[in-house]
């Protein structure tokens, strides 16, 4: 092994998928060997088992579209209000003076401890749900696309205006294009938080939805509903995940040089 | 006067001072002129305000005293009628080459096939061809700058302002860009203010050599270069090229002493 070398494609990809077998291997050698009681960790087969009555049974489809919706929601509201402001406060240094100290200060506010506010403000309804996905991305988003924005490469802004482009071109035809790709990097990321405070919403007062059903699953004792569960907000996670990664690289080609 | 004329009159430079770092005066009070149609080379030991005054006339750096006028009118910012290379790649790395070369024509809004007409001509120009569609992370150093070099000319500017251009390339390179460089301007004879450290590379390309004293930097001689044109790479090994090179040599070795001295290297 040498620092900083790349790995072929193929052991990548064998890799990557052999520590998903050392991981089952282990779980099913807890589960299966009896070393936990089957009350508290169910096996890879029964939590199988749990999901196939889930989806059949139980209608948990819906569930995931209903979950999916509110994350897609969220995001998308969340990067509509973040991304234009962060670009101009990365490029405009006045309304990043006004907006990043209290957003520096409202990124840190916890997410979920708005919900019992939110839950009295909008109900248990998906405005509420939607909010808090939105509120716990939104202020991050705007300060790393702001820092992003703004470390546009200097020496690109001055031969920019030495081909004639105003304050605006310079937005509009630099800034912007420079920082679309790291952008769409910091989204992917924040795609990936948005899953996690949808389902902190879901746990509390929500009557549909994946937390949802974990929540219920717990009443049950059902740990394998509830594995079921967390493995399929994983594997959605990480298609979604890998779907935007190429998207990024199409959209962005030179980035990727 | 409302001729062509770049004017630096009097033009000074200091940076301020910043928490410990005591101000730094860059450039003494300077002035020049470069009339149409003159290639003027700068040459200069490192660190003696060269890219500095460059700056200031492009409009990316303020005077701190004096001022600097083109075409009778001050310069006041940054403009297209003042085109620059940078002595960094600054190529924009999300256009290809072709749209590098555009970017100007984009921003003054000509029409699309005026556009690609000039941008092809440029692109012929600068032995580009081939590369139209290539990004900048895929050129090298050379191609970068001929393809900034394309860009810069393609806006069709007033006066071109040539920062080390070939500063970062190999001496083959370099060389070769030299000669591509004065068959474009043989070509168009545009005005053009040419900033370097290489003695040759002055005295092949332009027609008047300034050179600029250690830092705090002043001109402190102006050295006419009488070699005909059209120039050949031959025109290197001819006497008249020597005797001049003696005398940049002198000139410039004193400089680079002094500025070894005062920087303590
Ligand atoms: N933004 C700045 N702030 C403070 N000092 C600066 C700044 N820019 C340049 N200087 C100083 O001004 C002096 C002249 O710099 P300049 O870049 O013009 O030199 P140069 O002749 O172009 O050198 P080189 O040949 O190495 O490019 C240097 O001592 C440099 O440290
Ligand atoms: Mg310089």
């Amino acid at each position: 092994m040498q620092p900083l070398r790349p790995v072929p494609p193929g052991a990548r990809l064998l890799l990557g998928a052999g520590f998903f077998a050392v991981f089952l291997g282990l779980w099913a050698w807890v589960t299966e060997g009896g070393h936990v009681p089957a009350l508290f960790l169910a096996s890879p087969g029964r939590t199988l088992a749990a999901g196939w009555s889930l989806l059949t049974e139980y209608g948990f489809l819906g569930d995931i579209a209903v979950t999916v919706f509110r994350v897609v929601g969220g995001f998308l509201i969340a990067a509509v209000l973040a991304v234009p402001l962060g670009l101009l406060m990365g490029a405009f240094k006045p309304v990043e003076a006004f907006f990043e100290p209290f957003f520096s200060f409202a990124r840190y506010l916890p997410a979920s401890a708005f919900i019992p506010l939110l839950i009295l403000w909008a109900g248990v309804g998906e405005a509420q749900k939607l909010a808090v996905i939105v509120i716990g991305s939104v202020f991050q988003l705007v300060i790393m696309v702001a820092v992003i924005a703004g470390g546009t490469r200097m020496d690109l802004v001055e031969a920019a205006y030495t081909l004639g482009s105003r304050p605006l071109g310079i937005l509009r035809r630099v800034v912007i294009p420079a920082a679309a790709p790291q952008v769409a990097e910091t989204l992917r990321l924040v795609l990936g938080w948005a899953w996690t405070y949808v389902i902190v919403a879901e746990l509390i007062g929500a009557s549909s939805g994946i937390g949802h059903m974990i929540m219920d699953s717990q009443r049950l004792l059902d740990t394998g509903q509830m594995i079921f569960g967390i493995v399929v907000i994983g594997v959605i996670g990480l298609v979604t995940d890998f779907a935007v990664k190429l998207l990024n690289r199409r959209l962005f080609p030179w980035a990727a040089l | 006067m409302s001729d062509k004329t770049l004017r630096i009159d009097g033009v000074t430079r200091t940076f301020p001072a910043r928490g410990r770092t005591p101000p730094t005066l860059a450039l003494q009070p300077t002035s020049l002129s470069v009339a149409p149609g003159e290639f003027v080379a700068i040459l200069g030991p490192s660190g003696c305000g060269k890219s500095t005054l460059l700056r200031i006339v492009a409009g990316l750096d303020r005077p701190t005293a004096g001022t600097v006028s083109l075409d009778g009118r001050p310069v006041a910012g940054p403009g297209p009628n003042r085109g620059m290379v940078f002595q960094s790649y600054t190529l924009f790395p999300w256009l290809t080459v072709e749209r590098n070369i555009r970017y100007g024509l984009v921003e003054r809004g000509l029409p699309e096939a005026e556009q690609a007409a000039i941008a092809a001509r440029f692109i012929a120009r600068t032995g580009l061809a081939g590369f139209e569609n290539h990004w900048p992370r895929q050129l090298s150093g050379g191609m970068q700058q001929r393809t900034a070099l394309a860009r810069a000319l393609a806006n069709d500017p007033e006066i071109l302002l040539l920062d080390e251009p070939f500063g970062a390339l190999d001496h083959q390179t370099r060389e070769l860009m030299q000669e591509l460089l004065l068959e474009i301007w043989q070509g168009d004879r545009k005005t053009v203010l040419f900033v370097t450290h290489d003695i040759d590379e002055a005295i092949f390309l332009a027609n008047r050599v300034l050179v600029m004293s250690a830092r705090p930097g002043r001109i402190k001689a102006e050295v006419p270069v009488p070699l005909p044109y059209p120039r050949e790479w031959t025109v290197k090994t001819t006497p008249e090229f020597g005797a001049l090179k003696a005398r940049l040599m002198a000139e410039i070795r004193e400089e680079v002493r002094r500025a070894a001295v005062s920087t303590g290297t």
